[in-house]
C-alpha cells in the first residue's frame, strides 16, 4: 500500500484548507523560483526521467510532449492549455484537484509554461464545474496577489498569466483540438492532425494541451525528483495515480495509489469491496466509458496500469473504475454508453455521426433481444467501420465498449435474443 | 415568459447587459489577446444566461442576447447562434427557476438514477424532459455524465451538485426548493466529498500546520 508520505494529493478529500495558506502548509509553492532557475531543458529532462505518462487517458509521456514545443520562441507566442473538461463517464478526479488542491495545478501551470516557453496558460474547465472553477479562480487570484504568478512570477524573472475558461456541456471538448476550437469561441469540432498543436494550436500558435492531473503532479515531481516518482508504480508505468471507483461497490471513492496496483486490491481495500462480495462481480470497466469492459475472470488478477490493461485489450484510460455486480443488465449498461456517444458526437465525420446513432439503435434492440443472432456480427463489423475512420477518437470510444461487450458477453446477448423469440416475435427489418 | 413546453415561448423584444454583466464582460474580454475577442463567446453567453436568471428567475439566452453578444464582440450573429445551440448548457428556451439536471449515464444508472428520475417526476409533476412546470419553478433535463461518479447518482440544481441521491432524498430536496429553501449541496449521505463512506482511510497519518 502506498504510504501517505508518497501521496501527492494530500488534500484529495478537502479535509484541509484549499486556499494559499493551506496549500503552502502542505508544501506547495516551495522553492518554485529555484526550480525555474534550473532552466527549461533541465525541467523537461527531469519530467522525462520521471516516466510520467499523461493522466488524461492516452498515456503519452508528458516530458516528451513538452519537448515537442519549439526551442526558440519566434513571432508566435507559445501557450499551455490545461484540459479540465473532465467528462469521461466514471471520471471525477480532476474535480477534486480543482476544488481541493487548486494551487498544485496553478503552480504546475507556471512550471510547465516556463518549460515550454509559454507566458500564458488557459485552463478549460467543464461548464458543470461552476463551484470548482470558483475555487480555481480564487487560487489564481491569490497567486497573483502573492506575486507567485504574473510579472516576474515567484521572483523567477518569467512573466506568466493564467486564465480560467469555462466550457458549456460538450464532452467532445475534452479532445484537445476541439478544446482549442472551443477556446477560440467556436463549436467544439476536432481539427485534422497534422499539424499538431505543438506547431499550430491556439490562435495558430505553438500549444501544448495537458490534463489537469498531469500538470498538477509536476511540481511535486520536480521538488522530490524523478527518481522518487519513477520508483513508484511499475516499469514504464511510473508513479501514483488518482483512481475513481464507482458503481456496485460498498463504498465508492476516489483514491491515490501506485500504478500497477491489482484491481481486486484497489476495490477491496479502498472501496469496501464489490456489493455482495467479490464472487458477485460481473464485470469492470477499468478506465472510463471508452475502454472495453473486463469480465470477472480477468478482474481477479489484472494490474491497473497502461501496459497490463492494454495486454487484455482494454486500457487504463482515466483510471475510472466502473464496477458492475451480477444484478447488472450488462447489455443495458453498454447501450447507455452508446446513447452517450450518440449524444456527444459533434457530427463532423459521417462514420461517427451516423454510426453512433446506428449503434445506439441496434444496442437498444439488443437490450430487448429484438434482433437476430447474426446481427451481433453485423454490429461488430459496423464498430470496425467507425473505429479509425474519424478525425478524432470519439468514434473509437463509441466502438470499443460494444466490442468489449460482444467479446465477453456474446452468450448473454444470444440468450436475450432467444428469450425474445420464445415470446413469439418475428424478425425485424435491420435498421 | 412561457410557462409550459418550449414550443410556445416568446422571445423578448430586446436585451441589454446590466451593470453587473458589463463589469464581467470587460474583465472577460481582457483575458484574450487583442483581436481574439471571439474567444469570449462562451463566457458572454454564460454572462447573459446568468443575467436572465437574476432578472427573470429563468436562466436562458434569448436570441436578442445573442445578437447583443455578436455586437459587443464584433462578430457575425451566426457565430454566436451556432455556439449557443452546440453547447448543451446554454438554454435557448426558458427554464424553471430550479433547473433540475439529472445524470442518467451508466455510473449514475448503476447507482439508481432511474429511481431519482422517477421521484423527481413525482415530486414536480413534470412528465417530459425540458418541460417547465406551470408555476415556473422546475424544469427537468436529462444530462450526460456530470463528473462526480463516485458520488452517484447526481442531481444538479442550477449550479450545484446534490450527490449520493436516492428517491427519498430527491423528494425531500424538491419539497425544500418549493418552500424556497436551498439545501447545502454536496453529499446528501453526509460523506466527506469523494472519500469513502465512514471517512477517509488514506491521508490519515498526515498532519499539517493549521492554516490562517
Amino acid at each position: 500500500m502506498l504510504s501517505d508520505q508518497d501521496r501527492i494529493f494530500t488534500n484529495l478529500y478537502g479535509v484541509h484548507d484549499w486556499r494559499l495558506a493551506g496549500a503552502r502548509a502542505r508544501g506547495d509553492w516551495d522553492g518554485t523560483k529555484e526550480i525555474i532557475a534550473r532552466g527549461r531543458d533541465a525541467i523537461i529532462e527531469e519530467m522525462k526521467a520521471s516516466g510520467l505518462r499523461g493522466r488524461g487517458g492516452a498515456g503519452f509521456p508528458t516530458g516528451m510532449k513538452w519537448s515537442f514545443m519549439p526551442k526558440e520562441i519566434g513571432a508566435r507566442p507559445h501557450y499551455l492549455v490545461v484540459n479540465a473538461d473532465e467528462s469521461e463517464p466514471g471520471t471525477c478526479k480532476d474535480r477534486d484537484i480543482l476544488r481541493h488542491d487548486p494551487h498544485k495545478l496553478v503552480e504546475g501551470c507556471l512550471l510547465a509554461s516556463f518549460a515550454m516557453g509559454a507566458h500564458a496558460c488557459y485552463i478549460y474547465v467543464r461548464g458543470e464545474f461552476t463551484n470548482e472553477a470558483k475555487h480555481l479562480q480564487h487560487a489564481i487570484d491569490e497567486a497573483y496577489a502573492a506575486g507567485l504568478i504574473g510579472k516576474n512570477a515567484s521572483g523567477s524573472g518569467w512573466d506568466f498569466d493564467c486564465y480560467v475558461h469555462r466550457g458549456a456541456g460538450a464532452y467532445i471538448c475534452g479532445e484537445e483540438t476541439a478544446l482549442i476550437e472551443s477556446l477560440e469561441g467556436k463549436k467544439g469540432m476536432p481539427r485534422l492532425k497534422p499539424p499538431f498543436p505543438a506547431a499550430v494550436g491556439l490562435y495558430g500558435c505553438p500549444t501544448t494541451v495537458n490534463n489537469v492531473e498531469s500538470i498538477a503532479v509536476a511540481p511535486t515531481i520536480l521538488r522530490r525528483g524523478a527518481a522518487w516518482f519513477s520508483a513508484l508504480g511499475r516499469p514504464k508505468n511510473a508513479g501514483t495515480k488518482l483512481f475513481c471507483i464507482s458503481g456496485h461497490v460498498n463504498k465508492p471513492c476516489n483514491v491515490e495509489e501506485e500504478l500497477g496496483i491489482p484491481l481486486k486490491e484497489l476495490i477491496e481495500k479502498y472501496a469496501g469491496g464489490v456489493r455482495g462480495g467479490w464472487d458477485n462481480l460481473l464485470a469492470v470497466i477499468p478506465g472510463g466509458a471508452s475502454v472495453p469492459l473486463l469480465p470477472k475472470a480477468t478482474c481477479d488478477t489484472i494490474l491497473m496500469d497502461f501496459d497490463s490493461l492494454r495486454e487484455v485489450r482494454s486500457g487504463l484510460g482515466t483510471a475510472a473504475v466502473i464496477v458492475m455486480d451480477k444484478s447488472t443488465d450488462v447489455i443495458r449498461a453498454i447501450a447507455r454508453l452508446s446513447a452517450f456517444y450518440k449524444h456527444e458526437s459533434c457530427g463532423q465525420c459521417t462514420p461517427c455521426r451516423e454510426g453512433t446513432g446506428w449503434m445506439m439503435r441496434v444496442m437498444n434492440r439488443m437490450v430487448q433481444g429484438r434482433a437476430e443472432p447474426d446481427e451481433i456480427d453485423t454490429l461488430e463489423q459496423v464498430t470496425r467501420q467507425v473505429e479509425g475512420h474519424t478525425i478524432c477518437a470519439l468514434g473509437d470510444a463509441a466502438a470499443w465498449p460494444i466490442q468489449g461487450l460482444i467479446r465477453h458477453f456474446r452468450p448473454v446477448m444470444l440468450e436475450r435474443i432467444e428469450q425474445y423469440k420464445s415470446r413469439g416475435a418475428t424478425r425485424m427489418a435491420a435498421e | 415568459m412561457a410557462e409550459t413546453a418550449p414550443a410556445d415561448f416568446v422571445q423578448p423584444d430586446s436585451f441589454a447587459f446590466d451593470a453587473e454583466s458589463q463589469a464581467e464582460i470587460a474583465k472577460t474580454i481582457a483575458k484574450y489577446p487583442p483581436g481574439k475577442q471571439a474567444s469570449a463567446v462562451l463566457p458572454l453567453l454564460w454572462i447573459a444566461q446568468r443575467q436572465m436568471g437574476r432578472q427573470t428567475d429563468s436562466a436562458w439566452v434569448p436570441t436578442k442576447a445573442m445578437d447583443e453578444i455578436a455586437r459587443v464582440l464584433d462578430i457575425a450573429p451566426i457565430r454566436v447562434y451556432e455556439v449557443a445551440t452546440f453547447y448543451l448548457m446554454f438554454n435557448t428556451a426558458p427554464v424553471g427557476k430550479f433547473h433540475l439536471q439529472l445524470c442518467t449515464t451508466t455510473p449514475c444508472w448503476l447507482r439508481g438514477s432511474d429511481q431519482v428520475v422517477a421521484a423527481c417526476r413525482e415530486a414536480t409533476g413534470l412528465k417530459g424532459w425540458k418541460e417547465n412546470s406551470p408555476d415556473g419553478l422546475f424544469t427537468m433535463t436529462e444530462v450526460e455524465c456530470l463528473g462526480a461518479c463516485v458520488n452517484a447518482p447526481i442531481l444538479q440544481v442550477n449550479d450545484d451538485f446534490y450527490e449520493d441521491m436516492d428517491a427519498e432524498k430527491t423528494k425531500a430536496l424538491i419539497e425544500a426548493l418549493r418552500r424556497g429553501e436551498i439545501p447545502k449541496p454536496g453529499s446528501m449521505a453526509g460523506r466527506q466529498t469523494s472519500a469513502p463512506e465512514g471517512g477517509p482511510i488514506t491521508l490519515t497519518t498526515l498532519s499539517f500546520e493549521k492554516a490562517q
